[in-house]
Parts: C-alpha cells; structure tokens; sequence
C-alpha cells in the first residue's frame, strides 16, 4: 500500500513534472523565476494549494460530479460532468481566498512572506491542470492527495531550478535578441530534454 | 475609425504578440504543436474563447463591482470553454482526447484573463471584440509557426499529407525525431523570439550587467509586470 503511495509521488514529481513533462503553470514558471526566494515563495504557496485543491476537487467529483454519483441524493442518472470546469475553478478560487484569509489571522509570518503570490496562484493552470489530470487518471481520495503533494513539489522543485540557473546567467555574455525571455525559453527547453531521461523508470 | 480598429487588430499579430513579447499562455503552446491538424483546432478554439469573452465581459463592464470581478471574469470564462469543449467533444472526438486537458485549460490560458482585464474592462464591446480576435490570431501565428517547423521537419507531413518522402518509407528524408519531443517547442519559441527581435530592436531587454552606458527602452516597464 504504502509502495502504491510513493510510486504515484515519484511518478508525479519526476516522470511527470507538472512543469518539465506537461508544461502547465509556464507563465508564472518564466515570469517568476528571476530570483530564488522569489521562487522558492511561489513554490511552497504552489505546494500549499495543490494538495488542498486536488483533493477537495477529487472529492466533489467522486461524490457529486461523476455520473451515477448523486445515488445517495436520489438521483442514480444525473451526470453533471459537463459543468466540471466551472466547479473546479469555483473550488480552487474558493479555497485559496479562504487560505489567504486563515494565513493573514493565524500565520502572518508565513502570510508576508507568499504575499502577492498567493491570489495569483487562481490562475496558474498547474493547479487546474493538476485537478483535471487527476479526473483522467481516475485517481481514488486517498491518491489524489498524494498526487496533489507530488504536483506540487515537482513544480516547485523545477521553479527553484531554473531560478537558480538564471541568477547565475545573469553574468553571461548572451546575444542581445535573446537575452531575457528568448534564453529562457532555451535552457527551459534543455531542463525538460533532462527530465525526459527519468522516463521509464518505474518502481 | 476603421483604421484604430485595423491597428487594435494587427498589433498583438507581432508587435505585441502575447506569447513573444507579453509572457501569456504558452503552457499549451508548447503541449499541443506537434501536428499541425490539432494546433489549429486548438487556435480556432482560444481565438472564439478570447474574443466572445472580450465581447461579453465588454457588454457587462460598467455593472460589474470591481471587488468581484476576477470571479465574474472566470465564469463567463469557464462557460464559454465548457461550450467549446462540449462541442469539440460532439463533432470531434479524436481530437478533443488528444488535446486532453488542454482545452479545459483555457479557462486558465493567461491571454484570455489578461486581455478581459486590459482591455475589454475598459473598452466599448466592439473594439473589445477585436482585440481578442488580434490576439487569438497572435497566439495562433507563434503555433501555427511551431507546429509547421515541428510536423514538416520532425515526421516529413503537414496536417498527416506526406511533403518529404521518409527515408523509411522509401523517400529520401530522414526524419528529426527530436522535434517531435516537446520539449523542442522550448526551443523552437526561444530561436523565434531571437528571430523577432532582431526585426524590432525595441523589444530587446536590457542585460542585468552590463559595462556600457545605456538607455531603459519605453518597453522596459511593461515587460516587467506582466505575470
């Protein structure tokens, strides 16, 4: 049991890193990773959100969502699939407010230090992509909390990479049309051929 | 008066292209380029996801409060995506299972948020309706560009018809098989912004250091915040 948990983690954060793998959240992966802490912040709110999110997301559609699902209402015809992405975006937009409002009464420290990052993160598509990965793996509750952290670290993990690349870049002598975005794109490109070498590997 | 609305319309095209120069949605540039067929439903979908929402968020501007605006911005959002993705799924299936996630991913796409909160939250609905198609159609032009070098040079087809005979088949062209990994998309984006740059010089960025006296080009300012 314990196996099947850490194989799915492992999977999620190195075969299929959110970012590196399915490229998902790469707005705010290129915008925001000029400088480590800055990435390191974005990283634990990433983090943070992903196994709240995923979860509760997993949840409304096991029990309310999937077809068949409102048996216990009653209603063992309904399939309200169809308005899965609003609900998701609903619940995701929800819970980071709520997050923001318990972080700034009860952990101002750690409040202060997500700052802007936390409302941004409603539009980061990894957090959406992560929840609706998880309704195409069919994963079960307790898989989708484990893939939720697993989202999470592998985005986080990457973002802090690729900041600590660009600080040193900082120094280099790079063509002038490619400085700034363009290299960017490159050595993004060049981590996620790396990446590809984790492919395969199974537990 | 038809030429302010010719300009909103060319402009994010290459001057302002929201992908080279703006940062916004590239997550499903780079997933989704590798057949050329598939790019463009994908671009057929986000240019009529952005401008409708343009359209709409533009119609309802002045009777949104501004404290709830993100929430009312992604409703009309979602609903739009949710009627897309429905209909991809009815008279599409195939391709809607190989874009996976993506489509339910506009909701998302940065371009669609950004322009509904740049413009067509101040515009008439007219202008706003224009702005999305301009910049859909700058969105589809870096893909449409990918996809072409990535399909015609990674398998030797465009849209699945043959252009240079395979080496395995017979023909004479061996194909890349590099380019058909995602990740080349990176790489690919990355050469085309260099390409565009060196047209417009403005769009350069400074270097962090640099030895030289230098001038903060009027561009400086508005790359740094977008997010």
């Amino acid at each position: 049991m314990f196996e099947h948990y850490l194989n799915i983690f492992l999977t999620t954060v190195f075969i299929e890193n959110i970012a590196l793998s399915v490229f998902l959240g790469m707005c705010t992966f290129i915008a925001i990773s000029k400088k480590i802490d800055a990435a390191f912040g974005l990283g634990i709110a990433v983090i943070v959100v992903c196994l709240i999110t995923v979860p509760l997301n997993n949840f409304i559609y096991n029990n309310v969502l999937r077809e068949g699902a409102l048996a216990w209402a009653g209603l063992p015809e309904a399939n309200l699939q169809f308005v899965g992405l609003i609900s998701y975006i609903g619940v995701i937009a929800a819970a980071v407010q709520i997050l923001e409002m318990f972080l700034d009464k009860f952990v101002p420290a750690l409040y202060n230090a997500l700052g802007v990052f936390l409302p941004l993160i409603t539009v980061n598509c990894a957090i959406l992509g992560a929840s609706l990965f998880m309704v195409e793996k069919d994963l079960k509750f307790g898989e989708s909390v484990v893939y939720g952290l697993g989202a999470g670290v592998g985005w986080a993990m990457a973002i802090v990479i690729l900041a600590g690349i660009r600080e040193k870049l900082k120094y280099a002598d790079i063509p002038e049309g490619l400085q700034g975005l363009g290299i960017t794109f490159i050595i993004v490109g060049l981590m996620s051929f790396g990446f590809m070498s984790f492919g395969g590997i199974s537990l | 008066m038809a030429n302010k609305y010719k300009e909103i319309l060319i402009k994010p095209i290459i001057a302002e292209n929201p992908i080279t120069l703006q940062i916004l949605g590239i997550c499903s540039a780079l997933a989704v380029t590798s057949n050329l067929t598939v790019t463009l439903i994908m671009c057929v979908a986000l240019t009529s996801v952005v401008s409708l929402s343009n359209l709409f968020i533009s119609i309802i501007r002045n009777h949104i409060p501004s404290s709830v605006r993100i929430i009312v911005q992604m409703t009309i959002i979602a609903s739009l995506v949710i009627v897309v993705d429905e209909l991809l799924k009815a008279y599409d299936y195939e391709t809607s299972k190989k874009l996976s996630v993506f489509v339910g991913l506009i909701i998302t796409n940065c371009i669609v948020m950004g322009r509904a909160e740049a413009f067509a939250m101040k515009e008439k609905p007219f202008p706003s309706f224009i702005d999305g198609l301009g910049n859909g159609l700058g969105y589809s032009f870096i893909l449409i560009v990918v996809a072409v070098i990535r399909e015609l040079f990674g398998a030797g087809t465009l849209m699945g018809v043959e252009i240079f005979p395979l080496v395995s088949n017979g023909g004479w062209y061996p194909a890349n098989n590099l380019l058909l990994l995602p990740p080349s998309s990176f790489i690919i984006i990355g050469l085309l912004i260099w390409v565009i740059r060196v047209f417009n010089k403005e769009q350069v960025e400074e270097k962090d250091f640099s030895l030289s006296k230098h001038d903060v080009s009027p561009n400086y300012e508005k790359r740094e915040i977008n997010v």
